[in-house]
């Protein structure tokens, strides 16, 4: 499903470059749910943009069903990320002025899809959000808007969803939510790469990858 | 959900930024819906001003070309017709006429197209005795003025003398104490004096007048004229030249002499009046070109130098608008959201500023100018709506075209990291 390989990437520093990713590579298959672990700056978010076409390593290919991201033009990959690809993140980025139906929706602002608005109703049902779905973000509490970007991240069918730190905000029962609904999903048949310092994920990944320094070490 | 539906929930959220907007691009087109309302309305009162003022000024320039056209007229006869025989050294010699010519002359000359003399006047004009005063006396006979056969008829530049009448000159009125209506006896004929002439320095001063009939019969050439006066008019080819030309062509057996004095001053006080109006005229002419210049190129100025100030306001908006939405760019673009659609979702926000500002502005701009001055003026202006309501979202959104540009450039990853 995803082939990270020989991943490079190098920030410019204000006296030396540093190597977010030194030649990083992974491979995640469909039905996998892998965690990436590591200290604060070894990489793991670099990794995880990178994998979702939203940062171009400077070396290096991302096949994500076998399609090499960064050789599509601009606008293929964002039509193909908002087909294929479901992020979540630990600050949720939901929009602040829309409800939770509508942040749901906003999926699919990038696709044609007309029944966008039952299944986002049918998502913030299924993460008990059914009563919510009116209200924006600032009446949520952080649970709510983590499932709600959850729900988000599911609304087009995905077949691969990054996940960073999704749970670093969270308290155990919503904490225990977004990890089952990530470990359902991949038992589904997707793919998910969750980036986590939890031990609380470690029960629901089927590996763990180690990264140090923008490399990825052997599978713990 | 659409990219509109997005841009119309933002609207709704940051109520204050787009107010802020709206009410920028409302002052803008409120200012010059206004100001060029005001302009408008000004330039026409100024204009009716202006039109007044220019009549009012020809009228005057008229009535001083008619004082100086009446004036001049005064001065009598500048043109002579006579017989072609007449030997004009003897003319000068006698003081009158010695040849004659037929009264009809005068009908004819009267009836044709001739332009260049007016008032024509036949004249029997003979040196006589006047027996019964022991006197030797010009005697002037002549009838009214022969009207022309175009044109409202004209004041005669000399009454006519009625049958039965006379009048006197001056020298012989004092010298034998004749009054007005007194009744005078002359070659065995009784007349009645209708006027007295004052002292003019002329034969004038021994001459009487009396009914051109009359003065046939007592001259014993009855139907005969010894000259036609006219007054030669101040037109186009009215030069001697002129006149001799179309007289001889009706006239040909006939010779014409111009009294070059007062024909000379009679044009030239006719000229000056002429030239005076003209000038008066296309002073205020001038004067009202001249200010409508001053007040459009007010307008012309201002214009640029509101939509400016709006620009730069706007385009400072929606940077602030940009910076503020940055995390919400980013996340969009992580859904796959185009480049081209956050662009569009900037710039349709700038366009709804735009049309909101301008439907508010034009019809505040324009309420506020009628409350003002509650006078009736025309101050809807199609033309001026539909430039607005097309000028300002189009303006608006150049303005926010670069703080759009940069929110659809900005690096999804770099605001995703940064959080």
């Amino acid at each position: 499903m995803l082939a990270a390989i020989e991943l490079v990437k190098r920030y410019d520093g204000p006296r030396e470059t540093v190597a977010a990713l030194a030649g990083a590579s992974l491979r995640i298959e469909a039905g996998e749910l892998a965690i990436v672990q590591g200290p604060s700056g070894s990489g793991k978010t670099t990794l995880l943009l990178a994998c979702g076409g939203l940062l171009a390593p400077d070396d290096g290919r991302v096949l994500v069903e076998g399609q090499d991201l960064y050789r599509m033009t601009p606008n293929e990959r964002a039509a193909f990320r908002a087909r294929t690809i479901g992020v979540i993140f630990q600050q949720y980025h939901l929009v602040p002025y829309l409800t939770v139906r509508e942040n749901i929706m906003a999926a699919a602002l990038a696709v044609s899809d007309a029944r966008a608005g039952d299944r986002a109703h049918d998502l913030a049902a299924r993460f008990g959000l059914g009563d919510r779905e009116e209200h924006v973000p600032a009446a949520l509490s952080t649970g709510e808007r983590q499932r709600t970007a959850l729900a988000r991240a599911f609304l087009n069918r995905p077949r691969l969803i990054l996940a960073d730190e999704p749970t670093g905000n969270l308290d155990a029962a919503n904490a225990e939510t977004v990890l089952a609904a990530l470990a359902e999903f991949a038992r589904g048949g997707g793919a998910v790469l969750l980036v986590t310092h939890d031990p609380r994920a470690a029960p629901y990944g089927a590996r763990t990858i180690a990264m140090k320094a923008g490399s990825i070490g052997a599978p713990a | 959900m659409r990219i509109l539906g997005l841009v119309l929930r933002e609207i709704r959220y940051r109520r204050l930024s787009f107010a802020l907007g709206v009410l920028s691009v409302a002052v803008a087109v409120g200012c010059l819906a206004a100001e060029l309302a005001y302009l408008g309305r000004y330039g026409a009162a100024r204009q009716a001003q202006i039109d007044a003022k220019i009549d009012a000024t020809a009228a005057a320039m008229r009535r001083m070309e008619d004082d100086y056209r009446v004036i001049t007229k005064r001065m009598g006869f500048n043109v002579q017709i006579f017989p072609r025989a007449q030997d004009l050294a003897e003319f000068h010699a006698a003081g009158h006429g010695t040849v004659f010519m037929p009264e009809e002359n005068a009908e004819k000359l009267a009836r044709s197209p001739v332009v260049s003399v007016q008032h024509i006047l036949p004249v029997l004009q003979q040196k006589t005795a006047w027996p019964e005063r022991g006197r030797t006396v010009i005697l002037i006979g002549t009838r009214a003025e022969i009207p022309g056969g175009a044109g409202a008829a004209k004041k005669p530049v000399l009454d006519p003398v009625p049958a039965g009448a006379a009048v006197v000159g001056w020298c012989l009125h004092r010298d034998f104490g004749i009054a007005q209506g007194d009744r005078i006896v002359f070659r065995g004929r009784e007349l009645a004096v209708a006027g007295r002439h004052e002292e003019r320095g002329t034969a004038d001063d021994i001459s009487l007048w009396v009914n051109l009939a009359e003065a046939q019969e007592m001259l014993g050439l009855p139907g005969k004229i010894s000259a036609i006066l006219a007054l030669s008019c101040q037109c186009e080819g009215a030069a001697i030249e002129g006149i001799r030309a179309e007289v001889a062509a009706i006239l040909p057996d006939t010779q014409v002499i111009e009294y070059s004095f007062q024909a000379q001053a009679r044009r030239e006080a006719r000229a000056r009046a002429a030239r005076a109006r003209s000038d008066a005229v296309g002073g205020e002419e001038s004067f009202a070109e001249a200010s409508r210049r001053a007040w459009e190129e007010f307008a012309a100025a201002l214009v640029p130098v509101v939509a400016a100030a709006c620009f730069a306001w706007i385009g400072v908006l929606a940077l602030l608008n940009v910076r503020e939405r940055r995390s919400e760019i980013g996340i969009l673009r992580a859904l796959g959201v185009r480049a081209r659609d956050i662009l569009v979702i900037f710039l349709a926000k700038a366009g709804l500023v735009g049309a909101t500002g301008a439907l508010i502005g034009y019809f505040g701009g324009i309420a506020a100018l009628r409350a003002a001055s509650p006078a009736g003026v025309p101050l809807f202006s199609a033309g001026l709506f539909a430039a607005a309501m097309l000028g300002a979202p189009v303006l608006a959104m150049l303005a926010s075209w670069l703080p759009a540009l940069m929110a659809a450039r900005q690096d999804p990853a770099a605001v995703l990291r940064e959080e």
